[in-house]
């Protein structure tokens, strides 16, 4: 599938309608899904094939990129049942599969299975200090390849070092910078647009 | 859910030492036929617990697959269809998953398990 095929499937799927604004659920659009998903498969070969899991999945955007590039498998991880459920209608829109767990990231449900690839648009942690962390620290624990994320990209040094030093990660390397379009989602957005700086990041865990 | 997810999830409760495997009450199943990937297959198969992917397959009336697998099965044709078929197009979508240890129950409505745990089992 070529990235214009896939950023046009990517638009068809339902965004939340009413955003949590404690769990920071900015939906990640098609432009930047089919982007972080493409480049994973063509420049890396982390999805086809793969066990991929999408970590706090939301409205499972990722996840129904990964499945429509032809990954072996995905789940997606979420706290939000809402979330999940529109998760679920979109992936059967696209007639794509995701198996769907509820959980909380900080204790994922796991024996211990690695998967091959984890993408995920984790909370920024701009409302709950440290989130974003969290999720980057839970990514390398269940991948064993490489973990995708988007984090701010004012935040690029402190993600390097903690990634580096304290999660066990092998590399961390930024692919490329995101405009992140955020309409004013939340009534404490003022402005119409705002407009965020990303980084499209790939970690890889350290093998042991 | 399907039997691949069952077989990575476990039951994190506080005081649990082991909650793996989850025993599973099903009250409806749904097939849904995905297509047949031998690669991935053999990319799997070391990763799946096989005794609690068998077990968990004969709780869903699935009774086809050998206790016992070696390498050499992986080059089976009617092997691959029987292991594909369990784990990737048998769908739990209503019923629960059971810790083995303390009984505790995780819902699973619409195909979703919910192992969300309470904060005093946390």
């Amino acid at each position: 599938m070529k990235l214009k095929q896939l950023e046009a499937q990517l638009g068809y799927l339902a965004q939340f309608q009413s955003p949590k604004v404690e769990l920071e659920q900015y939906p990640t659009g098609p432009h930047i899904a089919s982007r972080m998903l493409f480049m994973a498969e063509s420049t890396f070969g982390d999805i086809r094939g793969k066990l991929v899991a999408d970590l706090g999945c939301g409205c499972g955007t990722l996840g129904v990129a990964a499945s429509l590039l032809d990954a072996g498998y995905v789940s997606g991880f979420d706290v939000d049942d809402e979330a999940l459920e529109l998760a679920q209608q979109n992936s059967l829109e696209l007639e794509t599969v995701l198996d769907l767990v509820q959980c909380d990231i900080l204790s994922l449900p796991s024996r211990g299975l690695k998967f091959d690839t984890v993408v995920m648009n984790p909370p920024f942690g701009t409302r709950r200090k440290g989130a974003d962390m969290e999720f980057l620290s839970a990514a390398l624990k269940v991948a064993e390849n490489a973990v995708y994320s988007l984090h701010k990209t004012s935040t690029r040094e402190h993600i390097k070092r903690k990634a580096l030093r304290d999660y066990g990660a092998q590399t961390a390397e930024v692919l490329c910078e995101l405009r992140f379009d955020l309409r004013a989602l939340y009534k404490f957005h003022k402005r119409q647009e705002v407009d965020i700086a990303v980084d499209l990041w790939r970690f890889s865990p350290l093998r042991l | 859910m399907r039997l691949l997810t069952h077989n990575m999830l476990s039951c994190n409760r506080k005081g649990v030492s082991n909650g793996f495997p989850l025993g599973i009450e099903a009250s409806k199943l749904e097939v849904k036929e995905v297509d047949f990937n031998s690669d991935f297959l053999r990319h799997i198969y070391p990763k799946i617990e096989w005794k609690a992917f068998v077990d968990a397959a004969k709780s869903l009336g699935l009774n086809d697959l050998p206790e016992h697998v070696d390498d050499s099965m992986l080059e089976d044709d009617d092997f691959l269809h029987s292991f594909h078929h369990a784990l990737l197009e048998v769908h739990l979508e209503e019923g629960a998953l059971i810790c083995p240890e303390t009984g505790r129950r995780f819902p699973v409505n619409r195909g979703i398990p919910n192992m969300l745990l309470n904060e005093d089992e946390v």
